[in-house]
């Protein structure tokens, strides 16, 4: 039951890239403004169930041979990380802090450690949203 | 300031997560689990002492004082639990290594295992209602794999309901939490207490606001007339993981309502504890009315987790010091002494084929050790002094006459000489009687599933035998409990 999906694939190859820098720009957009982890990896995981609905499960999985239930392990490990790195410095679990620092070009920007925490966030979504709908995909 | 308090979550946290990275390498998964059970009994047992010696510890995570922010308070009932959370865990994990079986092994059995201990103690020591019910979320989400595992039929047809029954229970959760945060404006349990406790004339609202709460954790600690899902769901999986539920879940349940009826709820007595000692009444009674009907050693032993669940609300709707003694010493007893009788029926169902109490007879011949044990943990359960329930049914007998409780600690008696006849039965008809099985016959055999149990039945024995010393302990949870304003001095720093 094939069907003719060549204008969605041709879509999909422009529209993928889209969405993923989108997702990088609303990730990082967090913390002041609306946008973070947790919205950033949903919508990479919305970019790769479009690259699913496009071609198959064996093709993305050849794409991208990864399994995700490591990435969403590998995130958790991130975020718990960054929770206890405040222990190096005597304060309470979860603490966190920021500072301005002037980099070459791109100016002066706040970097926070919540950012790290938030990569934890990210990796944990994509991995978990992406096991479930591999795993339902698997099922026919 | 101290991190102290966050160990205990994030030693089974961390455990789980590194476990997720390499699910196929078993003896791996044996052991790091293994490790981290026993380091988190002696981190619990290092925190139960610093609090006995300095009072409440507590933890603002972030650095954000309460009632802003996130706070975990260790007082001494929230420590005693977790100390015997832990001491639980660690031999249902070692018996759970012999008859799990591979598959489950290799499917994130441990990762899960941890998972559900890390929501447990995050419930017990968190000190805030929010954190309260993410912390049973994380518990839930857990016991749900865990009650699946494996897909067997009869455990994806229990899951299903046993999920069904928890997600509703969750949503008037978040309802109750939106009530109580609409009414006084805080969720922090001190900052409640300290809010409630001080009005005048208290609304009406707060008193179905408890009530409400009162379903909730009633529906998760299977109180009547919400114990309805316990039975069918608690004997689906294999018997290391309901071992775990038996032993710890209904217990958070339990300690929810403890908490929030000895601290926050207590403006209308009268009304919410009264209803609150009926409902422990029947439950009681329909938990041993259960025990006694089945002939299935795995329904009696179920039916006996919600009977126990009536003896210790009893003792916390007294409101009274030698009340909340007891409550506090039977849910210890009570969780080493279930988590031992369900590796112990684990250990014979095993042995003999079938849970049925027909078809079994003679075990006693060739396990004679399990079935002095078995014996044992049963005495324990019954109260048979010095074992560990004889002072809990004790203290309890003296809170409900404090309270002027004649009619219901008559109940609790005739009940406590029932829990003896539906268990000695299955001594008798189990263990001795005719032999049915010849020994080349039996299935398995009971090759490390007693060393468990062993360990269980002597914490039981030490916790009857030192009662004294572990008297001071359960006092002063008792008194925090009567007395909220230490907690709330500890926790608001006033």
């Amino acid at each position: 039951m094939k069907s003719n999906d060549i204008i969605l694939q041709t879509m999909t190859n422009v529209v993928l890239f889209i969405v993923l820098i989108f997702s990088i720009f609303i990730f990082f957009n967090g913390h002041h403004e609306p946008g973070g982890g947790f919205i950033g990896g949903l919508m990479t995981s919305s970019a790769l169930v479009l690259l699913l609905l496009a071609y198959d499960l064996e093709t993305v999985q050849r794409i991208l041979p990864i399994d995700f239930k490591i990435v969403a392990a590998i995130g958790l490990l991130i975020a718990i990380g960054t929770g206890m790195g405040s222990f190096l410095f005597g304060e309470p679990f979860l603490s966190q802090t920021y500072d301005y620092y002037t980099f070459f070009v791109l100016g002066e920007l706040e970097l926070a450690t919540a950012l790290l925490f938030d990569i934890g966030v990210y990796l944990v979504v994509i991995g978990v949203t992406l096991t479930i709908i591999q795993t339902i995909g698997e099922d026919k | 300031m101290t991190n102290l308090m966050i160990w205990p979550i994030l030693i089974p946290l961390l455990t789980g997560v590194v476990l997720l990275l390499a699910p196929k390498r078993v003896l791996f998964q044996r052991v790091l689990s293994s490790i981290a059970g026993v380091a988190l009994i002696v981190l619990n047992i290092f925190i139960l002492l610093s609090i006995h010696q300095d009072g409440i510890l507590t933890l603002e995570l972030g650095g954000w004082n309460p009632p802003f922010g996130i706070v975990l308070v260790g007082d001494m009932l929230a420590a005693l639990l977790i100390t015997a959370t832990s001491i639980v865990s660690l031999p249902i994990l070692l018996f759970s290594i012999y008859t799990i079986g591979k598959e489950r092994e290799q499917f994130y059995f441990y990762a899960f295992y941890q998972f559900l201990i890390t929501g447990v103690i995050g419930a017990f020591l968190t000190g805030d209602l929010f954190n309260l019910f993410v912390f049973f979320e994380v518990m839930l989400i857990s016991s749900y794999i865990l009650i699946v595992h494996g897909g067997t039929k009869k455990q994806l047809r229990e899951s299903f309901k046993y999920v069904l029954v928890n997600v509703i229970s969750s949503a008037f959760f978040v309802v109750g939490v939106a009530y109580l945060y609409a009414v006084t404006g805080t969720l922090n349990i001190a900052h409640l207490s300290e809010r409630i406790n001080s009005l005048d004339s208290p609304a009406p609202i707060l008193t179905v606001i408890a009530v409400l709460f009162l379903i909730v954790f009633g529906l998760k600690g299977a109180l009547f007339p919400l114990y309805f899902w316990l039975p069918a769901s608690y004997t689906a999986p294999p018997f290391a993981i309901a071992a775990i539920f038996g032993a710890l879940l209904t217990k958070v349940g339990i300690y929810s309502i403890f908490r929030t009826y000895s601290m926050i709820f207590t403006h209308d007595i009268g009304f919410t504890h009264q209803l609150l000692s009926i409902l422990a009444a029947l439950t009681m009674v329909i938990g041993i009315i259960g025990a006694i009907a089945h002939q299935d050693v795995k329904k009696i032993l179920v039916y006996n987790v919600i009977v126990a669940v009536g003896f210790v609300l009893f003792g916390v709707s007294t409101m009274t010091e030698a009340g909340f003694i007891g409550a506090i010493y039977y849910v210890l007893h009570d969780m080493v002494i279930k988590g031992a009788l369900f590796l112990l029926i684990g250990a014979m169902v095993i042995v003999a084929g079938t849970s049925h109490l027909k078809e079994m007879g003679g075990l006693i011949k060739h396990h004679p050790r399990m079935g002095w044990m078995f014996f044992t943990a049963t005495m324990a359960l019954v109260g048979v002094p010095p074992l560990s329930g004889f002072v809990g049914k004790l203290m309890l007998i003296q809170g409900g006459i404090e309270a002027g409780q004649y009619g219901i600690i008559a109940v609790m008696m005739v009940t406590s000489l029932l829990i003896l006849y539906s268990m000695i039965r299955i001594f008798l008809k189990g263990f001795y009687g005719q032999i049915k099985l010849l020994k080349a016959d039996q299935y398995g055999s009971s090759k490390g599933l007693l060393l468990p149990c062993a360990f269980l039945i002597t914490v039981s024995a030490l916790m009857g035998l030192g009662a004294e010393s572990l008297y001071p302990f359960v006092e002063s949870a008792a008194k925090t409990l009567l007395n909220p304003e230490i907690y709330i001095d500890a926790v608001l720093k006033e």
